[in-house]
């Protein structure tokens, strides 16, 4: 199946690939495979002004949609943009171009607390690119304020059938570990076992699983906990001014979307020429008053509005940096015990 | 000789299958029947059916709820698709509009819409509340707990629709309805009158002709209704996702995660929707036997 969407993507690439020589850039072109939604579309065309490389811009709708089509033919991209879990699962079978940071002069301007992360320990194949917290979100009032602080929060039975969990297994087994005081990565079974069992204790007070269907239920005050990312939570906010969010004590999850290149790429040159584009204050400034995810770029922060770039929640202090931790890609066996257990919460 | 001479008309159509339907299946079965090692080499395996059993649940879930759903759609869709043919042509193409109508918007759009009609704080709880609805089941609630003691709530402010079974199945009746409606009423319309004319002369009555001669009839509707309420139904993922809450997932849920989601498995993905299918085409042969040697007469 992977093969043919492979495929039918491959002739699409092709076609926009000869239309694109039609037009005669003399410095080649950079082919980019992004998240739906996640660019500022003018950083494009300022890129190939300043450049005169052609930008043939493709998106995905997730990592593991992503995978499928790298995995049929790599070498139609040269620049992906994956998420932490991903981008460990593609340096671990070798899928990934070690990056010439000569090319990317403007890295030095990445947040350092951001460099070398679990997912790159060397930081060798990506640059960051947005990332953000996840943490919960409740209706003031509906929840009392004393009960809030912690994941405790989603296991509460005085708001029995007014929770809503993530509907997403990595994250939702997550939460669950997070709580119980062990690592998102974890390899031991046992305490995954034991984070499935919490959950399945946890289903009895759940209104439901939600992923985008959480932004309805929570703005309708449909129900009044919730669990998703900070940068979804501002655009919730806007719509029902009752939303209030918090980072649970006990630490959370910080996801990183970064710029990569794909094995055997075409256009290596050209990628990072983009990668290093894509981190100057110009274009990290356009791209994040876009789509209001954390920008890594420490020039950017000092550019943005001071109400944002002081926002806790958006870019917290270090205390709460060091207890989050982003997700690295979990051993075969693991993710088939994630399945199983998902499967026994669900089925 | 003749239909030889036109067979290349098919050409299209034999094209688009073997390119969209024939290839496409060739790629499950091979997917269903190998695993990839860690070094990307495919080898063949059973593997993925070795763990199937423990999807029964989801699968018995899945085809009880498209079984419910069905005959939901019969008992709704049959007495409509009759009366329809009693009434003057004028009307029947405006009905027969009206019952095509829902279908002109998105399938996602109008699942979408039930959520919002079914949400705590939706139109369906909203009316009930501004018409006093919960003050009046409160009351009784209360006026009940008094007389006899009983503990029946007295708080009542909404209905929970939203991740209940029922609401899924709602769905799928609301989604499926008019595949039920339509193929019944064209295979009715079309019985010669004379048949009927033959019984009412032999001196049947209303009921006897319906029963003996329009009935066994229009059975192969019935049967091209039930297949395609049954088949969407049972493999829906976005119905059971959106109404049903995810407390419950189906089995169109637990094929999706095999290929979108986090497990990842396209082999194992592929293995259950072969056996879906399987299931799928043992149901639909066994009903087929049963219709075979009532429905002859207006196959031909």
């Amino acid at each position: 199946m992977k093969k043919f969407v492979a495929l039918t993507l491959g002739a699409a690439v092709a076609a926009a690939c000869l239309s694109g020589c039609g037009g005669g850039g003399s410095a080649g072109e950079v082919n980019v495979y992004n998240w739906g939604e996640y660019i500022d579309m003018s950083v494009l065309e300022d890129f190939q002004k300043e450049t005169g490389i052609k930008v043939n811009y493709q998106t995905f709708e997730s990592n593991e949609a992503m995978y499928a089509v790298l995995d049929g033919d790599g070498a139609d991209y040269d620049v992906i943009i994956p998420s932490d879990y991903m981008i460990s699962r593609l340096i671990e079978e070798d899928k990934l171009e070690p990056l010439n940071f000569d090319n990317i002069p403007n890295f030095s301007d990445v947040d350092p607390e951001l460099k070398n992360p679990e997912y790159d320990p060397e930081n060798l194949y990506s640059v960051p690119y947005m990332w953000g917290l996840m943490g919960v979100i409740y209706n003031t009032t509906m929840v009392d304020e004393a009960d809030t602080g912690s994941w405790d929060l989603l296991w509460n039975e005085k708001y029995s059938n007014d929770i809503l969990m993530i509907d997403n297994s990595r994250d939702a087994i997550g939460i669950a570990l997070k709580r119980l005081g062990y690592s998102y990565n974890t390899t031991d079974p046992d305490q995954i076992t034991e984070a499935v069992d919490s959950l399945i204790e946890q289903k009895s007070v759940l209104q439901g699983y939600a992923m985008d269907q959480i932004f309805s239920k929570m703005e309708g005050s449909n129900a009044a906990i919730g669990t998703y990312y900070y940068g979804d939570f501002l655009t919730m906010q806007e719509n029902n001014s009752d939303l209030a969010f918090y980072l649970p004590e006990e630490g959370t999850n910080i996801y990183v979307d970064a710029m990569c290149i794909p094995k055997g790429a075409a256009n290596k040159e050209n990628a990072e020429a983009f990668i290093n584009y894509m981190c100057s204050t110009q274009a990290g400034l356009k791209n994040c008053e876009e789509i209001w995810y954390s920008t890594p770029l420490m020039s950017v922060r000092e550019e943005l509005d001071p109400e944002v770039s002081s926002d806790p929640m958006a870019y917290p202090d270090a205390e709460i940096m060091a207890q989050c931790e982003s997700y690295t890609n979990l051993p075969q066996d693991i993710l088939d015990l994630y399945t199983s257990e998902w499967l026994r919460l669900k089925a | 000789m003749k239909n030889r001479r036109l067979s290349w008309l098919s050409a299209p159509y034999v094209l688009w299958m073997a390119l969209f339907v024939v290839i496409p299946l060739i790629v499950v079965v091979v997917y269903a029947f190998t695993k990839e090692l860690a070094g990307g080499a495919w080898v063949p395996t059973l593997e993925n059916f070795a763990g199937m059993a423990g999807y029964a649940a989801v699968f018995a879930r899945s085809f009880l709820l498209a079984a419910i759903a069905t005959v939901i759609c019969i008992l709704i869709g049959y007495p409509a698709a009759y009366l329809l043919t009693r009434t003057p042509p004028g009307f029947r193409r405006v009905a027969n509009m009206l019952i095509m109508l829902p279908m002109w918007m998105n399938f996602l759009l109008r699942t979408y819409s039930w959520m919002f009609l079914l949400e705590r704080n939706g139109f369906i709880n909203n009316i009930l509340g501004s018409l006093g609805f919960f003050n009046l089941l409160n009351g009784l609630n209360g006026a009940l707990n008094g007389a006899f003691g009983l503990a029946l709530p007295t708080d009542v402010a909404y209905i929970e629709f939203l991740g209940t079974q029922g609401a899924v199945v709602l769905g799928m009746v609301y989604n499926f309805l008019p595949f039920m409606i339509l193929p019944i009423f064209s295979v009715i319309e079309k019985i010669d009158p004379r048949v009927i004319e033959a019984a009412q002369d032999l001196g049947a009555n209303s009921q006897q002709v319906f029963r003996k001669v329009i009935f066994p009839l229009s059975l192969p509707g019935v049967l091209s209704g039930v297949t395609m309420v049954f088949i969407p139904s049972v493999s829906t993922f976005v119905i059971s996702r959106l109404l049903g809450g995810g407390t419950t997932i189906l089995l169109g849920d637990l094929i999706e995660m095999q290929f979108l989601g986090n497990a990842y498995n396209p082999h194992l993905g592929s293995a259950i929707s072969l056996v879906m299918m399987v299931i799928v085409l043992v149901c639909m042969g066994i009903m087929n036997r049963f219709g075979e040697g009532e429905g002859e007469a207006v196959l031909l």
